[in-house]
């Protein structure tokens, strides 16, 4: 009898626990950026406006890989070719006036600096990217380093 | 050889003895409507040859390039004005055209013995393929892209300044034309290695 019981029990008690979940997750409520319920078809965002004035844009930490003042669209990056390189190659800036990639590109695992660029540099739009004129998706509390010390001396 | 010779001259004399069967005004008038039917005919062959669905149905443009020439802004884009196959690889201008055309008869030689039939023969052909109409933009000045894009009609102001930049010297100059900044508008780029890409 009480072997029936559990058995019964183990069988109903997921069904409980699941309907129980469902019932209390609110679609609506989800803390995601699809901004919508997950089993409702939206319409996609436009496409936003890409960056395009080719302005060097500044970079909020020394490390940070410059962002790509202009569109890159269908820019081939391939076993193939690399378009990016038509331009910001070692030989080709004189004629692009293209920023060149700095020597960091050329550097192999080792830190050894190669020839061309090293196969872990050679997909751009790993570190590069575009900007687009949209809100952001998620708040940012970056603060730039100046003014981090520039508040601590004033203290 | 003897034979060969009598059969042309059994013809040459035929040509050159006026008619006895036919009346003047049946010749010249049956002769301008045959000109018309002949003409009519050729110029619709010709342009039949010259569409989008001619040149894909050969397995070898529609799994491969016409693929490719899909993603880019010169089949969609917010427009609608498309280019197609021959708008770029077929020169507009007739006699140009003509000697595109018997050009092109070395591409039945490749459909014939099935030179890019597989995706690997295309791949290790491309390159080739690619220099070929590299050339043949470079030698006319980029004509087929001119056709639409009119240098003179350019409005710098409402380009990139980059593309301005360019456009407003070197391509005005002639010291470039399109396709030397413009390899792989509408399609994939061979490898380019060892190639000058600007």
């Amino acid at each position: 009898m009480l072997k029936r019981i559990v058995f019964s029990l183990a069988l109903v008690l997921p069904m409980v626990i699941i309907a129980a979940n469902t019932a209390s997750a609110d679609p609506d409520k989800l803390a995601t950026l699809r901004g919508s319920a997950l089993n409702k078809e939206v319409k996609a965002p436009p496409i936003p406006k890409v960056y395009n004035d080719d302005k060097r844009q500044v970079r909020s930490y020394p490390e940070q890989p410059p962002t790509i003042p202009h569109a890159i669209n269908n820019y081939q990056i391939d076993l193939n070719t690399n378009r990016c390189m038509f331009c910001h190659s070692r030989k080709a800036v004189q004629e692009s006036q293209a920023p060149a990639i700095s020597i960091t590109h050329y550097m192999d695992r080792d830190g050894q600096f190669r020839a061309a660029v090293s196969p872990r540099r050679y997909f751009c739009n790993q570190c590069h990217v575009g900007q687009t004129k949209v809100k952001d998706l998620v708040p940012n509390d970056f603060v730039d380093i100046d003014r981090i010390l520039q508040e601590k001396t004033k203290k | 050889m003897s034979k060969l010779i009598d059969i042309y001259l059994r013809i040459y004399r035929a040509l050159r003895r006026p008619s006895v069967h036919f009346s003047l005004g049946f010749l010249t008038i049956g002769g301008f409507v045959a000109g018309i039917i002949f003409w009519g005919a050729f110029n619709t062959a010709l342009e039949l040859t010259n569409t989008e669905t001619f040149c894909i149905s050969c397995h070898e443009m529609e799994d491969n390039v016409f693929q490719e020439l899909k993603t880019t802004i010169h089949y969609s884009n917010r427009s609608g004005v498309r280019a197609t196959c021959p708008d770029c690889h077929v020169p507009h201008e007739w006699t140009n055209k003509i000697a595109r055309k018997m050009a092109a008869t070395k591409e039945l030689y490749g459909k014939f013995f099935g030179t890019i039939n597989t995706r690997e023969k295309f791949e290790a052909k491309r390159l080739d393929l690619a220099k070929h109409e590299w050339a043949r933009f470079k030698a006319n000045n980029s004509l087929e892209c001119r056709n639409c894009h009119e240098f003179d009609n350019m409005d710098f102001t409402r380009q990139s300044p980059r593309a301005a930049k360019f456009h407003s010297s070197s391509l005005a100059s002639g010291d470039k034309t399109c396709i030397d900044c413009h390899k792989g508008i509408a399609h994939k780029l061979p490898n380019m290695k060892g190639i000058k890409g600007l």
